[in-house]
């Protein structure tokens, strides 16, 4: 079958990109794209090592072909430091040790970001559930609920010194 | 003494702070490369065809419709792999396990295998190779192998250890006994005696990352790996020898290495990818599957075990004796002389202090997968069972669990089971410490029990080899051959800014190429802080002994007039006043003038690791409508001798555990009876997740260990040992079931429940 084009985002930047039609997302951003901070454990939407967002909804780009990807936003972890400084998440899963390996930890960054994005205060099941379907053998998760637990309360703290100033300003 | 490995109580200054782990950033940011983040010029897609029964003859394999397919660029079968193994049984068994010769041994046993330009045709030539088998009567169960009647996997095995020798072959091979004293007498002197008899499934160690590697084989001889290893330099010689290459020609490149807890200590896919790319003179790139990983790489035995222990009316153990069935795939265990029930045999008693002890490890051969290490192997299963008993043994005597573990506990000066006398050893303390943390007093709900379990594991040095060299700035750049797991690298770095006297920012640690350092043993056995950090030590001090020769140089003073002290070089005495310290850095930014590059390396196989105790203390609530269990709380106390980087010993503690819970309530191989895995997958063979689990508290003690400078001693593994005693513990006192079979899933718990209303 002739390959399909696809115009697409990621990470901010214009993209084309040719694949087969059956060829997975996460086949064209790892081998096509060189996106290779976007991991596979599993190939079957099990692990979770592969979490992408498709327009800011997490999936599993072992479970999205390339071809169902035109004109749409993808974000991987190779886009989640901004303009050479890392995201909170990241600077606290390196604080807090909540890598010990390191294979899982761009999915449980990116399925962490989407949680604080919709959700800026998780209770610590909340956190837990939100993370179930991402696989870690290495660490038992208790160090990475507790650097998303710290980053939500960083976050939060930097939310509310951002509306101080805010009404300051108006006064 | 530069290379005196003696504790020392030197004070410490940068060992034990929580620094960032050098290579944080390029794991969170995923420019960390893996096994399978790696891509060769001209690189072709390698590929598996692998058995779909038990046991079966290959009558034919077929490969001329797939060779005719375009882009196909290399077939291989065991023909194209011709045995130089030269009488090492061992190795044999490596090169069969590789690739199939005559005779499928297990259910996901490689056949062939193809190269070619990209993965889809990769795929369609596997489907054009054809295969003839006939089939061959198997058994995967344990004890059904060792049974009178069950087929004999090889014709050529008899049972080592036992005399007689016997005269015809079985799939028992090897026997190993173990102990000291009479049992016999000591269970005549005892009030009470348990005997029970468990069982416990296969499980896989589960890493995320596949196996993966690029390999690359010159017309010339000469290769390259990519591989994700625990041990580089071992898959090098093993390789090689397969291969009929020269070692030093095959250089091997460590990746990142996502995971393995053991499974990564052994060749699985590598050799043949290499035959495929010199077969093709293109560098092959695999990655195995998800199925293939469960299939077809080395999950832990599955076991079936007696234990009996007889005691006094007081507590005191009067003697114990453990029967230990473990099966090792196909092939006899991978560590020449020490099979896998051998080395659980071992570790049976080894939390007690026992006047009469024996324990029997029988290994055996099925049609499963080979068998590989994981973490503590074969420890968590003897551990379960002795561990239940001994609660057992309490309930019988009306003594409090805990305290018969401590009326018992070895202590330095105790016979261990097997063998040596202990010196210093933490199994008393961490029971201490249970009896005295807040765990032990929080209340319980209905349906919720409390249970707490005991582990050891022996810790292993081995040979080590590590590079220390000093750029002209003074930053430190470290070499060593061990891989990072879980934070080495940090550690590592801690060790050579302490004895450099340098801030930890200074130094800078990488995971040397085959072709950087001498051979490094894999890493395993809770080896690398251990083994890698004494080698630092030592090249860091060789390193200081050339930063006082070149200060010597540089002031024109004799080297004994010159001291090393927090980082500076120091000239003793009031004749010197007028010489300001050198830094390292001074002294490094002279060196091209005083001699050339500043380095110390050291080369040695650092002994006694140091044996590790741990003590776990597990709350659980059981639903009896469902049989399902959740963990509550959990808390792991465990001697570490010292905590170089202790966030990243937690890390092991909880990582250990963790991995026990799952093996204690969710996983296990299920075969059918076609002897075919039913369920090679992350959905069907469940390993705990995020929702699963609480936060699993630790505590760690530092009991020095004599044989490191600071007292370190291996802290990987002992985690894993305990959780699946301490759960059934926990279960039983939660709804009064005595589970004897892992995992102890639901339907097997309403199963026992069921049992208990019924009688």
């Amino acid at each position: 079958m002739a390959a399909v084009l696809v115009s697409t985002t990621i990470n901010g930047d214009a993209v084309e990109f040719a694949c087969p039609p059956q060829e997975s997302l996460l086949a064209v951003l790892r081998d096509r794209l060189g996106l290779t901070g976007v991991k596979e454990g599993c190939g079957t939407g099990d692990c979770g090592a592969c979490s992408v967002t498709l327009d800011g909804r997490l999936v599993c780009s072992c479970l999205v072909l390339g071809a169902e990807v035109d004109g749409r936003e993808i974000a991987t972890i190779e886009g989640m430091a901004e303009n050479g400084k890392l995201h909170p998440l990241q600077e606290n899963f390196i604080e807090h040790a909540a890598l010990q390996c390191g294979i899982c930890t761009p999915g449980f960054l990116m399925a962490a970001k989407v949680l604080l994005d919709r959700n800026p205060q998780p209770t610590e099941t909340e956190i837990r559930y939100a993370l179930a379907g991402n696989l870690c053998r290495c660490t038992g998760y208790d160090k990475i609920v507790r650097a998303v637990q710290a980053t939500a309360t960083e976050l939060r703290q930097l939310e509310k010194k951002k509306s101080r100033r805010k009404k300051s300003k108006k006064s | 003494m530069a290379n005196d490995p003696s504790y020392t109580k030197q004070k410490l200054k940068v060992i034990g702070s929580r620094v960032r782990r050098p290579d944080g950033v390029d794991k969170v940011t995923g420019r960390a490369k893996y096994g399978a983040d790696h891509n060769a010029p001209g690189q072709l897609v390698g590929l598996f065809l692998r058995s779909p029964h038990a046991h079966a003859r290959i009558k034919k394999i077929s490969t001329a419709r797939a060779e005719k397919l375009s882009g196909v660029k290399a077939i291989i079968t065991s023909e194209d792999l011709p045995d130089l193994t030269k009488g090492d049984t061992a190795a044999r068994d490596i090169l069969e396990n590789c690739m199939a010769r005559g005779r499928a041994l297990y259910d996901g046993h490689a056949v062939a295998a193809v190269a070619a330009v990209d993965e889809q045709t990769a795929r369609k030539a596997l489907k054009l190779i054809k295969v003839t088998y006939e089939l061959l009567p198997h058994v995967t169960d344990v004890d059904e192998a060792l049974k009178p009647d069950a087929p004999v996997i090889h014709d050529y095995l008899y049972t080592n250890g036992v005399e007689p020798r016997p005269t015809k072959p079985s799939n028992l091979y090897n026997v190993a006994e173990f102990g000291h004293g009479d049992v016999d007498a000591g269970f005549a002197q005892a009030d009470v005696v348990v005997e029970k008899s468990y069982k416990t499934e296969q499980v896989h160690q589960g890493y995320i990352e596949p196996h993966a590697c690029v390999g690359s084989v010159n017309p010339d001889g000469t290769g390259e790996l990519w591989v994700t290893t625990q041990g580089h330099f071992t898959y090098r010689s093993v390789c090689a020898n397969l291969l009929g290459m020269d070692i030093a020609k095959l250089k091997v490149t460590s990746s990142e290495i996502g995971g393995g807890f053991g499974g990564k200590t052994h060749v699985w896919i590598e050799p043949v990818v290499l035959a495929l790319s010199r077969k093709a003179n293109r560098p092959v790139k695999a990655v195995m599957s998800r199925e293939e990983v469960f299939r077809a790489s080395g999950p832990a035995s599955s076991t079936s075990i007696d234990v009996k222990i007889g005691a006094k009316k007081d507590g005191t153990i009067t003697a114990a004796f453990a029967a230990l069935r473990y099966q090792s795939g196909p092939f006899p265990g991978a560590i020449p002389g020490m099979p896998w029930a051998a080395i659980g045999a071992m570790t049976s008693f080894a939390c007690y202090n026992l006047a009469n002890v024996k324990t029997l490890g029988y290994d055996v051969v099925v049609n499963r997968p080979k068998v590989a290490a994981y973490r503590a192997p074969s420890a968590p299963m003897i551990a379960f069972a002795v561990e239940s008993t001994m609660d057992m043994v309490a309930k019988e005597l009306g003594i409090e669990p805990l305290d018969l573990r401590i009326k018992n506990a070895a202590r330095e000066g105790t016979r261990a089971c097997y063998g040596p006398v202990y010196g210093p050893i933490g199994i008393g303390a961490t029971l201490q410490a249970v009896k005295n943390h807040p765990h032990m007093r929080a209340r319980l709900k209905k349906n919720q029990g409390r249970g707490m379990a005991c582990g050891f594991w022996f810790n292993f040095g081995g040979q080590t080899c590590a590079d220390l060299n000093i750029a002209t700035d003074g930053s430190v750049t470290l070499t060593v051959g061990t891989i990072d797991v879980g934070g080495s690298r940090a550690s590592l770095s801690l060790i050579a800014a302490e004895e450099l006297g340098i801030p930890y920012k200074q130094v800078k640690a990488h995971i040397g190429d085959t072709g950087s350092l001498g051979h490094n043993d894999t890493t395993e056995g809770s080896r690398g802080t251990f083994s890698s950090g004494m080698a630092i030590v030592f090249a860091a001090r060789q390193a200081i002994e050339v930063l006082r020769e070149r200060a010597a140089i540089m002031w024109e003073i004799p080297i004994e007039d010159i001291i090393w002290k927090d980082g500076h070089a120091k000239a003793r005495g009031s004749k010197y006043s007028r010489l300001k310290p050198l830094s390292l850095a001074d002294i490094a930014a002279q060196s091209p003038s005083t001699g050339g590059p500043i380095a110390g390396h050291n080369e040695s196989v650092p002994d006694n690791a140091g044996v590790s105790f741990a003590s776990h203390i597990c709350d659980v609530e059981v639903d009896p409508e469902t049989g399902g269990t959740r963990i509550i709380r959990y808390t792991v106390i465990q001697d570490a001798g010292k905590a170089i980087h202790p966030t990243y010993v937690e890390g092991q503690m909880q990582g250990g555990a963790a991995q026990g819970i799952g093996w204690a309530l969710n996983e296990e191989y299920i075969y059918g009876d076609d002897g075919r895995l039913q369920n090679p997958g992350f959905l069907d063979y469940r390993i705990p997740v995020c929702s699963d689990l609480p936060f699993i508290d630790t505590q760690i003690l530092e009991i020095p260990n004599p044989n490191h400078p600071y007292g370190v001693r291996g802290v990987g593994e002992t985690s894993i040992v305990p959780p699946l005693a301490a759960i059934g513990n926990a279960i039983s006192n939660a709804v009064g079931v005595r589970m004897d079979h892992t995992p102890m899933s639901p339907p097997r718990i309403l199963k026992a429940l069921e049992q208990l209303h019924a009688s």
